[in-house]
């Protein structure tokens, strides 16, 4: 589940730039609560887009990546009105997918 | 128990229900992601992060980039990127050598994707961050020191 | 590494600094660090929130807030922000953006203003407050600042607010104009803006409601005054009452002109 993402997808000159905001916590499990108990870790783990079926891109995420992560990568191909999806799933095992228009 | 088990990890529909046994102790979260490189996320050391990636000792290459700035106002946000010009990148990831764990991100890029990808890593303090690039089977890497300025006062 | 960064040195206690330290390539590092993060604001994810609160039918009235008067009719919102806080007729006093959507919310959903007002910042409704605020103020980014000053309770909410702004208390004897109201200050590597001017205000005004990398936070006007009393060690306001208000028109009316860039992101 969690929120949705903002996906942006611009095709020129035949180079597809996407723009991904994901909207997770990023918890480090290394930071405490005001009683002291540690926070457990909770980050995105992976993450991988598509250009209709074909992935463009996979990525393993650790800790480090900030809270709310961005993401920015250009493939070759893509059309204004093709399909760019990206889908993430996080150590809890949430999982999420949102998909964009390339314009 | 185990039977059942087996069919929700072969089922594509199980991550809800994988978490759902996590959360309840049943397994732990790491058994969920096979394919999670584990062992370089939880590795402290360069050292130790590169041979878990299998990356040995990459050599330094002028056609590796890490992109970013010179100093980030704020560690929780650095803005920072990997570009390779080498043919045939055909994964890239970023390590920041003074972090708690090294390797902050991995990228592998399917033909077609450029080798040049911008993403945000929190820094505990100043350090160098690497761009480790994997191409034709053989691992090359670039520095860059990163300053970051610590806030604190919360204006 | 090739510079010298004295400025940089951790162990400042907090406070203030006067701005003479800092050489130009930090300066120019730390822009080029602000611009990297301008692309891909992350208060987007919460303006999506927000629109869709915007859209959905809540409360007990089961209603949608789609027919909330921001001041420019039913349902505006494109450049209503630049315009506020402004005097509504309809409730008879002057409000900001947080308490008018609390007005809508009440008229039009049935929500009561006691649970936000009571509340606290980024939980419960409030923390729903703030993400159509997020929603409004980007439908605002880029228009200009303009106030509407000729009403007698925005001359009053003005006055008010600016005695507000050089109000001295607390136990460090401090006011917004202690740190807001000399040219060139900074905390560390902040830049304070001088927000008695007209280009200080519109810097200051123009980029608050924002998100905050420091802490991955979305925060809205009334977070960001809040949190000026609370660092003054000042009791906090309440929510939405009328010296936040009051102090918001003294540095809209005083950005008069400027550009909206919100929402911002912040260090």
């Amino acid at each position: 589940m969690g929120n949705p993402m903002k996906i942006r997808a611009a095709a020129k000159d035949g180079v597809t730039e996407v723009k991904v905001l994901i909207s997770h916590e990023m918890e480090t499990g290394q930071r405490k609560d005001a009683n002291g108990a540690v926070i457990p870790a909770w980050f995105i783990t992976e993450l991988v887009a598509k250009h209709g079926d074909k992935v463009v891109l996979q990525s393993e995420f650790g800790t480090a990546v900030s809270k709310n992560p961005y993401l920015a990568f250009k493939f070759k191909g893509g059309a204004k009105g093709d399909k760019v999806s990206v889908s993430w799933k996080d150590n809890k095992g949430d999982s999420r997918t949102d998909e964009a228009v390339v314009n | 128990m185990n039977n059942q088990r087996r069919n929700v990890l072969k089922s594509g529909t199980g991550a809800a229900v994988l978490g759902a046994l996590a959360a309840a102790g049943i397994i732990k979260p790491g058994v969920a992601l096979a394919d999670w490189n584990k062992a370089a996320f939880e590795a402290k050391s360069m050292a130790d992060t590169l041979k878990a990636l299998g990356a040995g000792a990459p050599v330094e290459s002028k056609d590796v980039q890490v992109t970013g700035p010179d100093i980030a106002e704020n560690g929780a946000v650095v803005p920072v990127g990997v570009a390779s010009s080498i043919a045939g990148t055909t994964m890239v990831a970023i390590l920041v050598e003074k972090n708690p764990n090294a390797l902050a991100a991995s990228f592998t890029l399917p033909e077609g994707t450029e080798a040049n990808v911008q993403t945000r890593v929190k820094m505990g303090q100043t350090s160098n961050v690497y761009a480790l690039v994997k191409a034709g089977g053989k691992f090359y890497m670039a520095t860059k020191e990163i300053k970051v300025t610590l806030g604190g006062c919360g204006g | 590494m090739r510079h010298t960064f004295t400025i940089l040195l951790a162990g400042f206690a907090c406070g203030l600094l006067s701005g003479t330290a800092a050489a130009s390539s930090e300066m120019d590092a730390i822009a080029k660090y602000r611009e990297l993060l301008a692309d891909g604001n992350p208060s987007e994810l919460v303006a999506a929130q927000g629109e869709e609160l915007w859209k959905t039918k809540r409360g007990p009235q089961q209603a949608s807030l789609e027919r909330c008067d921001l001041g420019l009719g039913p349902g505006v919102i494109k450049g209503a922000y630049a315009k506020m806080p402004r005097y509504f007729k309809d409730t008879g006093r002057v409000q900001d953006l947080e308490s008018r959507l609390m007005t809508c919310m009440e008229n039009l959903q049935g929500i009561e203003p006691k649970s936000i007002v009571d509340g606290k910042f980024l939980k419960g409704e409030r923390e729903k407050v703030a993400a159509l605020v997020a929603y409004v103020v980007t439908e605002s980014n880029g228009a200009r600042i303009d106030v509407d000053m000729r009403h007698p309770e925005m001359k009053k909410m003005y006055e008010m607010g600016k005695m507000a702004f050089y109000f001295r208390a607390g136990p460090m004897d401090f006011s917004c104009a202690t740190c807001h109201g000399e040219e060139g200050k900074r905390i560390r590597m902040q830049d304070l803006p001088d927000l008695r001017t007209q280009k200080g205000a519109a810097a200051g005004w123009g980029s608050w409601p924002a998100y905050r990398v420091s802490n991955g936070e979305f925060w809205t006007m009334q977070h960001r005054l809040n949190d000026c009393f609370r660092q003054q060690r000042l009791p906090e306001p309440i929510y939405g009452s009328d010296v936040t208000i009051a102090l918001s028109v003294y540095l809209a009316a005083t950005a008069k002109g400027g550009t909206m860039l919100t929402p911002g992101i912040k260090r």
